[in-house]
């Protein structure tokens, strides 16, 4: 569908004030996303972002795309619906925590087990933050929050475990502050033709400022980040001397140069690799232990809902006898009375 | 007893065939309807089956009925009892004897009455000793013996030589109705056409029971006479059915492609069923993941500029209330049909009752209103899906359509129209480029926006759930906007008054009694007053299918009546909505509510005993 639109990322900016706190991650998303929609080759209506309820949700308004604000949990239903309708569309589900993790897991999962080609950007704060501070089901075990003075009692989920288990055809996982990055898997995500999700780290400054300081802190951040990129060996830190190995069915950080580790036993990222063990593993990596991943961890391919859905139907219509209504009332066993 | 092999001629007959849920009635009704409705009878149906797919054999709880009415014209319901009843097992006798008429005819599989299914059925005896039972010619024929000798030189296993005895007791019925074979005959050429034994075996049975019934010298037999019937094409249609080819006509006509989100639930599945099926006419059938997903995928379609439709019954619909809400406040075309069933929470799942109208008028969060139909007869449900789809996306907004278990699953011949008889629909999709789209701008002289969607250029725009700023749809919390808003929303459904037709009165339109009712009891209470007035009584009746707005003449038509009386199938919810908009009159009203459809003798009795107080 080339159009020879040249857009610029303000072009996707509506007139209407951005309300986030300032500081918020969400800005810096935004801008990444405008940025990555001004260079892909899509005339501007036939972008269409939607969204559920929560801080980031308010996104579409933001937007001078067609947009669609939803209600809570749902963005991912109406974000099918919109794309089942019509295939041609460049939808985009904007999503949080709470939203796409709790009130609409349900849809999250089903959308992904469809694998519906739907762009779908979770803004993971670990929090609450449009009703002002409680835990969220990625909130780490026993944060403190407004519903938890005490510590949560309860494990967080990991978004990239939730895709995989749905089968997943497209992990990508970003913070917000990186634009580049951001704009990149944005891009990633919009060709992949299947539901392809990308988390986003976006620190929240009112309610969970800081929850992403170990990762973005400058002294540190390239030993504690690794950007995955396909084919590419798993190197990472401020010297590109640390890598990612497999010992036994472990993944292990091993310093290159240091016990006769070179950089061809480090381990080549392969997101195309149908068998999702080894992102697994890569989407669980914690810190200390491990960098956080970083880039599209998984990419396969697969049919996408929508697409199958259409060619399905043009199919079976054009076998069909039934070509109006009129067919269809004098179908079967009519008699007629005189 | 009446030995002579004379023919018996008569108006009406209510058959009701009930077995265990595996022996097959639903089968044995609908072809015993479908061969009347050819013969040129009027036929009503209404299958009465358990919620359990497999409820345990022989039990009460296990039963599966289908009862029939057909006759030679007037026939609005499937009959309060039945002339013929036919059980094909002690339970069936014990579940169905209270539907028997004084006097008729109870055909019974007398194998099946041992001692081990009287404990199965709840009987501590044999239930042809307990009950009394002179009033019946009770036919008493052992038809899983003679299925097995009809089929005993055939190559069949036992399960599949027992499963045709429900054809043996269709040939029976046949023979005592005078109807032809041939129709079930190329049903099953038709259904096993790869299974010729299969064929063979059904066939064998059904002229076994036919000629069992025949050479029976006990039996009367009858001859229905053929009914002034108005001239045309039929067709049998369901209830169901009809309802997912109203909307599939709406979309022809309106131009649009149909999009029906939903989840399977009793008793609406169906309805999803047939639009699947009917991918094969490019609409889109989306089985969510959950009934919240149904009306929210098809919110989105809407947005997307598609014909946006849901199905679900009550529990659904409660599940989809906030999304309903979504849909009045981003005033996008949208048809949630609800077919009604007995609540609350699971309720009665497979039971008929008008449960929902108090729900789909007020049950959402904030003032929320939208407009709310009722289809009266299983065959109407085309029309009031068409014409549901026809305001939603003349007016868009989202209508609820109102059906129930009685409709969804009855059936009845139906003269069906072409697409040519059928109004216009004119949707509000954009056609003129304005300055600048705004999405809540009013079509001049109407409260009704205009419709845009992506992929159209120079539209962009965006709606959703906050509260909207009139005309440039921004997001808004503007304290007078909100109360601006919330008067537009309201005066768009009341303004649809306008397009309605007037309410209807049949019979005079002034005098003591006005007999109301609203969708699904129109069979029924039609019936009541037509005996009740040959019977030499005078009497008003009205029957409402446009519920929210009503039509605007109703103060008019109730003005001339002393009593109004109100009959629902529930605790009186139309009663309480009428005494809400017009207080000014005197209602009474008549209610019931054990998951069943009014029989037309409670009618008359309650309609008798008000005139005469
Ligand atoms: S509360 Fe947190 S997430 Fe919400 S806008 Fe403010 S900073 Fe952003």
């Amino acid at each position: 569908m080339s159009t020879n639109t040249q857009y610029t990322f303000k072009d996707f900016k509506s007139d209407q004030q951005v309300r986030w706190c300032p500081g918020c991650g969400d800005i810096a998303i935004m801008n990444a996303i405008q940025k990555a929609m001004a260079q892909l080759d899509i005339p501007i209506e036939n972008y269409a972002v939607v969204s559920g309820i929560g801080c980031s949700s308010r996104f579409p308004y933001y937007m001078s795309t067609y947009g669609f604000h939803g209600i809570h949990g749902r963005a991912g239903a109406l974000a099918s619906g919109v794309k089942c309708a019509n295939p041609n569309l460049s939808v985009w589900q904007i999503t949080g925590d709470g939203d796409a993790m709790a009130i609409g897991g349900n849809h999250f999962i089903h959308e992904i087990r469809r694998n519906i080609d739907l762009n779908v950007i979770l803004f993971n704060n670990q929090i609450y933050g449009l009703t002002k501070g409680q835990y969220s089901p990625t909130s780490l075990l026993g944060q403190v929050t407004k519903t938890s003075p005490y510590g949560t009692i309860e494990r967080p989920f990991e978004p990239g475990e939730l895709v995989i288990g749905s089968q997943g055809t497209f992990f990508a996982r970003s913070i917000d502050n990186n634009l580049n990055m951001n704009t990149e898997i944005c891009i990633e995500a919009e060709k992949h033709k299947g539901t392809a999700v990308v988390e986003i780290l976006q620190n929240c400054v009112i309610f969970n400022d800081g929850a992403y300081d170990y990762l973005t802190d400058k002294e540190h951040k390239e030993d504690r980040q690794i950007y995955l990129k396909d084919g590419e060996p798993m190197i990472f830190g401020k010297n590109k001397d640390k890598g990612l190995i497999l010992e036994g069915m472990n993944l292990k950080v091993v310093k290159i140069g240091e016990n006769g580790i070179t950089e061809k036993e480090i381990l080549v990222h392969n997101a195309k690799d149908p068998k999702p063990y080894l992102q697994l593993m890569l989407i669980n990596m914690k810190y200390p232990e491990f960098p956080v991943a970083f880039g599209v961890i998984r990419q396969v391919e697969a049919k996408n809902y929508d697409m199958v859905l259409h060619q399905q139907i043009a199919e079976v219509k054009q076998k069909s006898p039934l070509k109006s209504m009129d067919d269809l009332l004098a179908s079967g066993d009519t008699w007629v009375v005189e | 007893m009446d030995n002579s092999k004379s023919v018996i001629e008569l108006e009406r007959v209510v058959i009701k065939f009930s077995g265990d849920s595996g022996d097959g009635m639903q089968l044995t009704g609908t072809q015993f309807s479908e061969t009347s409705a050819l013969m040129g009878n009027e036929v009503s149906t209404f299958p009465d089956y358990p919620a359990e797919i497999r409820a345990p054999q022989g039990t009460v709880g296990g039963v599966s009925g289908f009862q029939l009415n057909f006759g030679n014209m007037n026939i609005n319901t499937p009959g309060d009892y039945a002339d013929v009843l036919v059980a094909m097992n002690p339970a069936a006798l014990v579940a169905n004897l209270r539907w028997a008429k004084d006097g008729g005819t109870i055909i019974l599989d007398i194998d099946m009455f041992t001692e081990k299914n009287f404990e199965k059925a709840g009987c501590s005896e044999n239930p042809l000793v307990t009950n009394k039972l002179t009033n019946y010619q009770i036919i008493k024929v052992p038809i899983t013996s003679l299925t097995k000798e009809a089929l005993k030189d055939l190559d069949l296993d036992n399960k599949s030589v027992v499963r045709t005895k429900n054809m043996f007791a269709l040939g029976m019925v046949y023979w005592l109705f005078n109807r032809e074979l041939d129709y079930t005959e190329h049903f099953f050429e038709k259904k096993f056409k790869k299974v010729p034994l299969i064929v063979e075996a059904n066939k064998r049975v059904l002229s076994a029971g036919y000629n069992f019934a025949l050479n029976l010298q006990l039996i009367r037999s009858y001859r229905v006479v053929k009914g002034k019937i108005e001239k045309g094409r039929y067709r049998n249609i369901s209830g169901n059915v009809a309802t997912a080819w109203g909307l599939l006509a709406a979309a022809e006509k309106a131009g649009l492609q149909l999009f029906l989100g939903s989840y399977p639930i009793t008793p609406a599945t169906e309805i999803l069923q047939e639009i699947a099926a009917r991918k094969d006419m490019g609409a889109i059938s989306f089985q969510a993941e959950d009934e919240i997903a149904g009306i929210v995928t098809a919110i989105g379609a809407a947005f997307a500029g598609k014909f946006g439709c849901t199905s679900t019954s009550g529990p659904g619909l409660a599940l989809k209330s906030e999304a309903i809400g979504l849909a009045v406040i981003a005033e996008l075309p949208l048809v949630i049909v609800n077919v009604q069933r007995g609540g609350p929470s699971t309720g009665l799942p497979t039971k008929t009752e008008q449960a929902d109208l108090l729900q789909a008028l007020y049950g959402r969060n904030g003032e929320s209103p939208c407009v709310v139909i009722a289809s009266s007869t299983p065959s109407n449900c085309f029309k009031y899906a068409f014409e549901a789809g026809k305001i939603a996306l003349e007016n868009m907004t989202p209508v609820i359509l109102l059906t129930d278990g009685f409709l969804a699953n009855g059936s009845h011949p139906w003269k069906f129209p072409t697409m040519k008889d059928l109004p216009e629909i004119k949707t509000r999709i954009i056609t003129q480029q304005t300055e600048k789209y705004l999405p809540y701008q009013r079509i001049e002289g109407t409260t009704i926006r205009q419709w845009a969607f992506p992929g159209m250029k120079g539209y962009e725009h965006r709606i959703g759930g906050l509260e909207k700023m009139a005309v440039t749809g921004t997001v808004s919390y503007v304290p007078e906007n909100h109360e601006v808003m919330t008067y537009e929303r309201k005066r768009k459904i009341q303004e649809i008054a306008e397009q309605l037709p007037l309410q209807e009165i049949d019979g005079e339109t002034s005098g003591d009694i006005l007999i109301v009712g609203w969708g699904g009891t129109y069979g029924h209470l039609l019936t009541a007053v037509s005996e009740l007035r040959e019977a030499g009584q005078t009497l008003s009746y009205t029957h409402f299918n446009y519920i929210n707005p009503l039509p605007k003449n109703t103060a008019d038509v109730f003005q001339g009546f002393k009593r109004i009386i109100i009959f629902e199938i529930n605790d009186g919810q139309f009663y309480k909505y009428l005494r809400s908009e017009l207080p000014q009159f005197n209602y009474l009203r008549y209610n019931k509510i054990q998951g069943l459809p009014f029989t037309t003798s409670e009618i008359k009795e309650f309609i008798i005993k008000t005139k005469e107080e």
